[in-house]
């Protein structure tokens, strides 16, 4: 939970009901959203909320969380609704590469077109003390190079935008100003009613009614505050909708995880990165996981690195274990004997029940003991916190009792000593053989400890 | 129609401290005590058992408000002693009460956390206010901010652990348990400031601190959101006025411009003590796409907000920042080790820390001590996943369909009674379910409902009515019965013998029913015990008792208890599920009395309720129905 970014389709259907609701402005806002998977152009046109599709010429642009569109050869302006839909369905999921990101585009948004004159840049920033507004009449895609031109004011945070003069940003040479000022009012009391944490209009112009119309509208929600503001953020009648960046489509895994993580008070969190990647991490805290992946990186192999993902706040032990389960799943998914490594890391827990977290995972570990031999998957564990002693006894004794290669530590070594131990596996030990490694395993040769690594025994932490 | 402007925006005004006005340099001291909302029982000992360890006079934890409480005391070990601590109704009266602490510590939900701290920061003894939920809105915290800088308070958090001063004041959670404060020397005093935004990182840095300096004076985790109450900045700044702090250790994060504010003042030559820092995140390059990291303010995005330029641009403003976290530890003990030689670092005392008894509840799951149990139970065990009746899961009495008098066997006799015993139970409780307003316990009931007594006290007052004279006669008959059937008595060597004794025979006898009005009840009995029960020896032998008295007296029949009563005994003997000892046993521990009570609940219920909803006034017994023979006494 955290700030999120909304579609444009979503900013524009927030604006144009919270508008009209909060602020008795009606704007001549008509847009409609085409997905994949959906009702197309012509097929929505059809419906009669729709129907001004076909007696106004159109803007399509793809919905996507990026921008630079124009740029990009994505946007398709003054079209008939026939052309649109033609437009649509020959890119509708064809992968795009935008600033290096690839992906299929899903989403469009189309508009009536507007011929316009002026392009006005407009946006509002939430910051620690302060609101900005930002306001420009040069708006528009060269932006960037005309940050110069572009005003801005600052509202201390809980102060009525009406102890700010905004006739210093929107200047006399503005037609409409009043009129222009109004709508900036209006804006910003949607940005703090909606709690945006972010709204940037870049352009907005004046339609042939004189009304503003943005172009092209961003906005960011502060997800916190579901609990408040969300009867209000309704788009279609139905709760708005999160997408993921551009380029990031959701693993089924990191979907499992993300709906338990939405029902607990705890925290678990998982990014797949590369699903064929020999080193993965089930990290114990928000900070502790981040030095985990960046020791992994620093040590040079940010490459192998499966994913990244945090267990904190005192999960109880179930969930633990649907966590660690779809994390062992994971890791073991791509026996082609070669050496792989996960990380049960933490640092020294505050109030987490170490013992009780250990349980859930341990559970995993049983389930998946075969498929932890086969993939040649080693364990390296280093954790501190309230029972720790108990929970790192438990983990070296089911170690032994399955025959799975588990390396445990607690806070006699330093949090991050078990990366380069794993990265001296993941090179160093023996390929195995995964269509007999279970047979020799079951004969009790214990294949899976004979790398010499003493097994878990628990002293002599390897440093780098 | 482009984007990174939010990004070119901020970095150029950032705004590097919370408060214009700075925070005051001492937030902590040993004397320093906390009122704790929506208090969480085991941070409240850890912060009395550091207070102990630290050998404080008084104990660090000055009161508890728990809303909608009715107020009282909470007890918790202050050492080897009990304390009792006040619990207080609201943030207020607590403050009224308690004037001398000024840290509130606020354990209310993400959505509650605002209420009761915009209470704290009204109240003018509270000063500093640690709020540990995660996910409060950010326009919330914003609010707190604002309000915090106006009223001259300082917030730490939301999301976070909260800090410590080591040897003086631990606020909740920080730092864990007592064996983690032990082993990192927290109870005295060291010469680092240490400041970081994750709580759970703080308690590792705790440990490489005690191994690689003389240990923290303070740290501070300051939450993980995008607008924490004060800033890194904002401790860093006083740190540097506090003189037993030597040295600072920053552990940064990607995400947000609040490590900039530290680069500022170390240009401007605020910060003169050595700075050591470092800014998690660099792995942020390598994943393809912005990832939100598991702290809200920890995101990938624009380039000022990436751990590297962070750590060169702290580095550029003469902070020592190392290649990597794990070189963190050695950059660390390098710059302590000079401060040493330069003598500003005089070696610490090292105090012995009092012994802490071991918290029974962490000795039991250590497995390091056995206590004998107060109370054995041997019917009913919910400590599983599931509530179980004689080892009988609740689900399986469910869905097997078990009867009340199944439940009645697992729950009395320990065992599943054959389909025709339960029966003859629930024959027993339908039977003796009610017997009219008139009787005793009814008119009891009654009474008490009318008085306007509640459901359980009227019951109650019915309930203690039964006794050897009304209702209470079951187990008696059976002991009676039994003894003369078991020493083989005739009928009139029975009877005669009772009288020669003076005593009643219990079960025979009634006040209304006689041998021309038989009781119905009793013949209902004993036309199912003769068709079910294997045996009726029991049964055959009070029949011939009753013919004896019926000689003597018409009414002198066996009555309802009575009958109950031996029926059991031969229920018992005939079934084959009870050792003669366990027969014994049952009628001498008084089992079948229970069939009565139980079965007449129902009815005496159904009185209560039955004059409550007929709205009955009160009951007084008219005087013309009391026979008054009073003389007075000699005065």
């Amino acid at each position: 939970m955290a700030r999120k970014k909304i579609r444009e389709y979503s900013s524009k259907s927030l604006l144009k009901q919270h508008l009209a609701s909060l602020c008795n402005e009606r704007l001549n806002l008509k847009m409609v959203q085409v997905q994949q998977g959906s009702l197309s152009l012509v097929e929505l046109m059809t419906l009669p909320a729709h129907s001004w599709l076909q007696s106004t010429k159109l803007v399509v642009k793809p919905d996507m969380l990026f921008g630079k569109r124009g740029k990009n050869n994505l946007v398709l302006l003054n079209a008939t609704v026939v052309e649109a839909d033609q437009f649509i369905k020959e890119r509708m999921g064809k992968s795009v590469t935008i600033s290096g990101k690839t992906g299929p585009v899903t989403h469009f948004i189309v508009e009536p077109f507007v011929p316009h004159a002026v392009e006005y840049y407009l946006s509002v920033v939430a910051k620690r003390d302060v609101n900005t507004i930002s306001f420009s009449s040069c708006g528009g895609m060269e932006i960037e190079e005309l940050w110069d031109k572009v005003k801005s004011v600052d509202i201390a945070y809980g102060d009525s935008i009406d102890t700010v003069n905004l006739h210093e940003i929107v200047d006399n040479t503005i037609q409409n100003r009043e009129y222009i000022i109004d709508f900036i009012k209006n804006v910003y009391k949607i940005f703090e009613e909606l709690s945006f944490h972010f709204i940037e209009m870049n352009p907005f112009t004046l339609d042939q009614d004189g009304k503003p119309f943005p172009l092209d509208m961003r906005g960011e929600i502060d997800e916190c505050a579901s609990f408040k503001c969300g009867n209000k953020w309704m788009v279609d009648g139905d709760p708005i909708q999160f997408p993921q960046p551009f380029g990031r489509e959701l693993f089924q895994e990191e979907t499992f995880i993300n709906d338990i993580d939405e029902k607990t008070g705890a925290s678990l969190k998982l990014t797949l990165l590369n699903p064929t990647g020999r080193i993965w991490a089930m990290v114990a805290g928000g900070g502790a996981s981040v030095i985990y992946a960046d020791t992994v990186a620093d040590l040079g192999y940010g490459h192998e690195l499966g994913n990244y993902g945090e267990y904190s706040g005192d999960p109880n032990e179930e969930d633990t274990n649907k966590y660690a389960s779809t994390m062992l799943s994971l890791a073991t998914r791509n026996p082609d004997g070669r050496p792989r490594a996960l990380l049960i890391g933490g640092g020294i827990a505050n109030f987490t029940d170490v013992a009780v977290t250990f349980k859930g995972i341990i559970h995993a570990i049983k389930q998946y003991s075969d498929e932890i031999v086969r993939s040649n998957l080693h364990i390296f564990v280093r954790r501190g916190g309230p029972n720790y002693q108990s929970g790192l006894q438990h983990m070296r004794e089911i170690g032994h009792k399955l025959q799975v290669p588990i390396k445990v530590f607690g806070p006699e070594v330093n949090m991050t000593s078990i990366v380069s131990m794993a990265i001296q596996h993941i090179n160093t030990s023996p390929n195995i053989d995964p269509s007999t490694a279970l047979k020799n395993h079951s004969n009790g040769n214990g294949n899976g400890n004979t790398n010499g690594n003493g097994s878990s025994n628990g002293n002599s932490p390897i440093t780098v | 129609m482009t984007s990174a402007v939010i990004d070119q925006e901020v970095s150029s005004t950032f705004t590097p401290s919370s408060q214009g006005n700075q925070l005051p340099a001492r937030l902590f001291s040993k004397q320093s005590q906390a009122l704790i909302y929506n208090y969480k029982e085991a941070a409240v000992q850890r912060m009395l058992d550091f207070d102990n360890v630290s050998q404080r006079d008084t104990p660090s934890v000055a009161g508890l408000i728990h809303p909608g409480s009715d107020g009282g005391f909470y007890k918790a070990f202050f050492g080897f002693k009990e304390l009792v601590i006040p619990v207080f109704n609201s943030v207020k009266e607590a403050c009224q009460a308690c004037p001398n602490a000024d840290v509130f510590l606020n354990f209310a939900s993400h959505r509650s956390a605002f209420g009761s701290s915009v209470k704290a920061i009204q109240e003018p003894t509270l000063r500093t206010i640690v709020i540990i939920a995660e996910g409060m809105p950010e326009n919330e915290a914003r609010s707190l901010i604002s309000m915090a800088k106006k009223n001259g308070k300082v917030i730490i958090g939301p999301a976070t652990v909260g800090g410590i001063q080591a040897g003086a004041f631990k606020i909740g959670n920080t730092a864990g348990t007592i064996d983690n404060i032990l082993a990192c020397k927290l109870y005295r005093s060291g010469s680092v400031g240490f400041v970081s935004k994750s709580g759970g990182l703080s308690n590792e840095m705790y440990n490489v601190l005690s191994r690689t300096t003389d240990g923290i004076y303070e740290g501070i985790a300051i939450g993980g959101d995008a607008f924490p109450g004060s800033t890194l900045t904002d401790h860093v700044t006083r740190f540097e006025k506090l003189p037993e702090v030597k040295m600072i250790v920053i552990l940064g994060e990607l995400g947000g411009w609040d490590e900039y504010g530290v680069v500022d003042a170390l240009k401007r030559g605020e910060i003169t003590k050595p700075v050591c820092a470092w800014v998690s995140g660099t792995v942020a390059k390598i994943f393809p796409t912005e990832v939100q990291f598991g702290h809200a303010g920890a995101k990938s995005g624009g380039e000022s907000e990436s751990a590297e330029m962070k750590n060169k641009a702290l580095k550029e403003a003469g902070a020592i920042v190392p290649q990597s976290f794990e070189d963190f530890s050695n950059a660390i003990s390098q710059t302590y080790n000079k401060l040493v030689a330069a003598g500003h670092v005089k070696p610490v005392e090292e105090p012995t820390p009092p012994e802490l008894p071991l918290d029974f509840k962490t000795a039991v799951k250590a497995g390091k001590v056995r206590k004998p149990t107060s109370i054995i139970s041997t019917i009913c065990d919910d400590r599983g996943e599931e509530l179980t009746y004689a080892g009988v899961p609740i689900s399986t009495i469910c869905d097997e369909q078990y009867c009340v008098g199944d439940v009645i066997g697992l729950l009395w006799f320990k065992r599943r009674l054959p389909e025709y015993a339960s029966k003859f139970i629930e024959m027993c409780l339908k039977l003796v379910a009610d017997h009219g307003p008139c009787v005793s316990g009814a008119h009891n009931t009654i009474v008490a409902a009318r008085a306007g007594k509640d459901l359980v006290s009227s019951l109650v007052s019915g309930l203690l009515t039964i006794g050897p004279r009304f209702g209470g006669a079951i187990d008696d008959s059976a002991r009676c019965f039994k003894d003369a059937h078991d020493r083989k008595l005739s009928a009139e060597q029975f009877v005669e013998g009772m009288k020669q004794k003076g005593k009643r025979i219990p079960g025979i006898g009634h006040l209304i029913k006689s041998a021309d009005d038989i009781d119905k009840r009793v013949l209902l009995l004993k036309d199912y015990a003769k068709k079910h029960f294997s045996s009726s020896s029991y049964l055959e032998y009070a029949l011939e008792v009753e013919k004896y008295t019926l000689q003597k007296a018409n009414n002198l029949i066996l009555n309802v208890d009575g009958c109950i009563g031996v029926l059991f005994l031969d229920l018992l003997h005939s079934c084959g599920l009870f050792k003669k000892e366990e027969i014994e046993e049952i009628v001498n521990v008084g089992y079948l009395n229970g069939f009565f009570i139980v079965g007449r609940s129902i009815g005496l219920i159904g009185h209560a309720l039955d004059q409550k909803r007929m709205k009955q006034p009160l009951y007084r017994h008219p005087w013309e129905d009391v026979l008054y023979d009073t003389t007075p006494a000699d005065y």
